[in-house]
C-alpha cells in the first residue's frame, strides 16, 4: 500500500515538474534552441578548422550530448532551488506523503527534458550528414550510456540546487558543468593538446563517458582505449557521482526544509 | 473519539544558535476554537506552529496534536493537519484548478474524488470563475483563499494559519476573516499567529500573547483586557487653557498635548463618568468631547511586554 501511494505521490509531483517545464516558455525555448544553436555552430563554424581524422558531425555528436546535459542539470538545480525557497514544499512535507517523491519529480523531468535535448541533437546531427556505423545493440548500450549519465547529473544538480540559497546562486552549476567538456575530448582530441593539459582531458570523468558514445557510434574512440574499458570507468564515474548526489541530496532535503 | 483539546503542549523549548526561540511554552487549544497566538516578529509564532506541524523538531517538551504524540506519531499529526504558512503555498505555475487536484491526489483521493473536491472547494472559495487561471495571476486575496481551499481538501482536524492577513488589503483581510469563522463554524479548530491585535480580537475565542519565546498573557480578548482593569473615560477639549486646566484637576492615565486629549481610568459606572464630568465642570475645563473604551489588546501588549521585569513575565490570568 505505502508502495502504490509512493508510486502515485511521484507521478503527481511528475506531472507537476513537467507542467511547470513547459509553461517555462523561455527556459524550455532555449534548451531546445541550445543543441540546436551549439550543432551548427560547432560543425559549420569551428568544424571546417579541427581536423580530428573524419567529418566533424561524426566526432562532435557525443560531446555536444554531454555539453547540452550540463545546461540541463544548471535547469534542473535552480527547478529544486525555487521550489526550496518557495512555501510549497513545507505543505508538502506537512502532508502525509513520501518525502522522496518531491526530488523524484524534478528528477524524472531534468531526465525528460534531457532526453528531449539529447533526441535534438541526435535528430539534427542525422539532418547534417552524421552517419553512425553502431548496430542496435550498439545504440541501445549507447542510450543507456546516455540515461544512467542525465540522471547523475541531475542528482548531482538537485544536490546542488539544496545547497544554494535561491534560484541565481543555483545556476552557477551550469557554468561549471559547461565548462568542464571543453577541458575532455568532447571537441578535440587530447593528443592536439599540450601537455599539461593532455592527462587532464584524458582521464577527467566526461571523456570516458564521451569515448564510451563515440566508440559505440562511430566504431572507435579518439583516444585509441577499447570501448569496453571506456564503458567501466563511464559506468563506474556515472554509479560514484549519482551515489554520492542521492545521499547528499536527501539528507540536505531532510535536513534544509526542517530548518 | 472526542477530543476536549486539539493541541496541548508542554514546556516546548526551541533553539537556535545556543539562543532560546521558544523557552518552555504549554498550551492547550480547546477543540472546535479559534486560538490566536499573538506577538510581535521574533516571538517565535511561526517556529511554535512549524513544530506543532512536524516540520521542526523541539529541542525538548511534548505535544499532543489531535491526538496524536508529536515526537512519536509525526505521521499521525500530518493526516488530522493542514498548514497555510506565512507566504501562500500554493504553486505560481498550475492554474487554481491544478492546484486543487494535485493536493487531493496527494492526500490519495482517487482521480474522481479528487475532481469532485476542487469542484467543491472551487465553489466554497468562490473561485470558480478562476479556475483555469494560473495563480501567478490572483490577486492576493485570491490566493488565499485557494490556499485555505487547499488547506481543507483532506477535511483537517486542526488547521494552522501563519499571519493569514499579511500583505492583504482591508477588504480582502474582511472577507478572509469571515472565511475562517465559517471553518471554525463547521467545526475545525484553527491555531492562527498574528501581529494584528485587531485580528486576534475580531477571530479569536482564545488569545495567548507569546513575547520572547514564552507565554506571557492567555485568555479571551475580554479578559486579557479586563487586566488592566476598568474602562478609560477619553476627554477632548476644544482650547489649551481647558486642556491645562483638566489635567491639573484630574489624574490622568495617558494625555496627549497636540490632541488636548486626556485619558481618566474609572470603574465604568455612569455615576462615575458623571461625578468626573462635574469635577471638570466647576474646574473650569469642561470637555468639548468624551468617549469610555475599554482598553485595548495594544494597551495590554504593552503593558505585559515593556514594564514587566522578567521573572515576572510569565502570568496566566486564566
Amino acid at each position: 500500500m505505502t508502495t502504490a501511494y509512493a508510486l502515485s505521490d511521484t507521478r503527481v509531483m511528475i506531472t507537476r515538474c513537467v507542467r511547470r517545464s513547459l509553461r517555462d516558455p523561455e527556459a524550455f525555448f532555449t534548451a531546445l534552441m541550445l543543441p540546436v544553436v551549439l550543432m551548427l555552430l560547432f560543425v559549420y563554424v569551428f568544424g571546417g578548422a579541427l581536423n580530428t581524422g573524419g567529418k566533424y558531425v561524426d566526432y562532435v555528436v557525443p560531446g555536444l550530448i554531454v555539453l547540452c546535459a550540463g545546461f540541463g542539470a544548471g535547469t534542473t538545480a535552480v527547478a529544486v532551488a525555487t521550489d526550496m525557497s518557495s512555501g510549497i514544499v513545507d505543505r508538502f512535507r506537512s502532508m502525509p506523503i513520501h518525502g522522496s517523491s518531491i526530488l523524484g519529480g524534478h528528477i524524472v523531468a531534468s531526465l525528460a527534458r534531457n532526453l528531449l535535448a539529447t533526441g535534438l541533437v541526435i535528430g539534427v546531427g542525422l539532418g547534417i550528414g552524421w552517419r553512425p556505423v553502431a548496430s542496435a545493440a550498439g545504440w541501445f548500450a549507447a542510450a543507456g550510456m546516455i540515461v544512467a549519465f542525465i540522471l547523475a547529473m541531475s542528482w548531482l544538480a538537485a544536490a546542488f540546487g539544496l545547497v544554494v540559497r535561491g534560484a541565481e546562486a543555483a545556476n552557477a552549476v551550469t557554468f561549471v558543468l559547461m565548462f568542464i567538456p571543453y577541458l575532455s575530448t568532447a571537441f578535440v582530441p587530447a593528443r592536439t593538446m599540450p601537455a599539461v593539459l593532455r592527462p587532464v582531458a584524458e582521464n577527467q570523468p566526461f571523456t570516458p563517458l564521451i569515448e564510451t558514445m563515440r566508440g559505440l557510434w562511430m566504431g572507435h574512440t579518439s583516444t585509441g582505449a577499447a570501448v569496453g574499458h571506456e564503458a567501466w570507468i563511464a559506468a563506474a564515474y556515472c554509479a560514484a557521482i549519482a551515489v554520492a548526489s542521492v545521499a547528499s541530496a536527501s539528507w540536505l532535503f531532510r535536513h534544509r526544509t526542517a530548518g | 473519539m472526542y477530543m476536549l483539546y486539539t493541541v496541548i503542549t508542554h514546556g516546548v523549548r526551541k533553539y537556535f544558535g545556543g539562543k532560546p526561540v521558544l523557552d518552555g511554552v504549554d498550551l492547550t487549544v480547546p477543540t472546535g476554537s479559534i486560538f490566536a497566538l499573538l506577538g510581535p516578529n521574533g516571538a517565535g509564532k511561526t517556529t511554535l506552529v512549524r513544530i506543532l506541524a512536524t516540520l521542526v523538531r523541539p529541542d525538548a517538551g511534548t505535544a499532543t496534536v489531535a491526538g496524536h504524540d508529536l515526537l512519536a506519531d509525526p505521521v499521525g499529526v500530518r493526516r488530522s493537519i493542514s498548514l497555510t504558512g506565512q507566504y501562500a503555498a500554493v504553486d505560481d505555475v498550475l492554474t487554481g484548478e491544478e492546484n486543487l487536484r494535485m493536493m487531493a491526489r496527494l492526500l490519495h483521493l482517487s482521480p474522481r474524488a479528487a475532481r469532485a473536491r476542487t469542484d467543491e472547494l472551487l465553489a466554497e472559495f468562490g473561485l470558480e470563475h478562476a479556475r483555469h487561471r494560473r495563480v501567478k495571476t490572483y490577486s492576493g486575496g485570491m490566493r488565499r483563499r485557494l490556499d485555505l481551499a487547499v488547506s481543507m481538501i483532506g477535511n483537517p482536524k486542526l488547521l494552522f494559519l501563519d499571519e493569514p492577513t499579511t500583505g492583504l488589503d482591508p477588504l480582502s483581510r474582511e472577507q478572509l476573516w469571515g472565511t475562517v469563522r465559517g471553518l471554525a463554524g463547521a467545526g475545525v479548530t484553527v491555531l492562527l499567529t498574528t501581529q494584528y491585535l485587531e485580528e486576534a480580537d475580531q477571530l479569536a475565542d482564545t488569545i495567548a500573547m507569546l513575547h520572547q519565546g514564552r507565554i506571557v498573557a492567555e485568555g479571551t480578548a475580554g479578559q486579557l483586557k479586563s487586566s488592566l482593569g476598568g474602562e478609560v473615560v477619553r476627554l477632548h477639549f476644544a482650547d489649551p487653557a481647558g486642556y491645562r486646566r483638566a489635567l491639573a484637576s484630574v489624574t490622568a492615565i495617558r494625555a496627549d498635548d497636540r490632541l488636548r486629549m486626556v485619558e481618566v481610568g474609572t470603574d465604568g459606572s455612569a455615576a462615575a463618568v458623571h461625578e468626573l464630568l462635574g469635577l471638570l465642570g466647576a474646574a473650569g475645563a469642561a470637555a468639548a468631547r468624551v468617549a469610555v473604551d475599554r482598553p485595548s489588546l495594544d494597551d495590554v501588549f504593552r503593558a505585559l511586554t515593556e514594564d514587566r521585569a522578567p521573572e515576572k513575565e510569565k502570568e496566566s490570568i486564566r
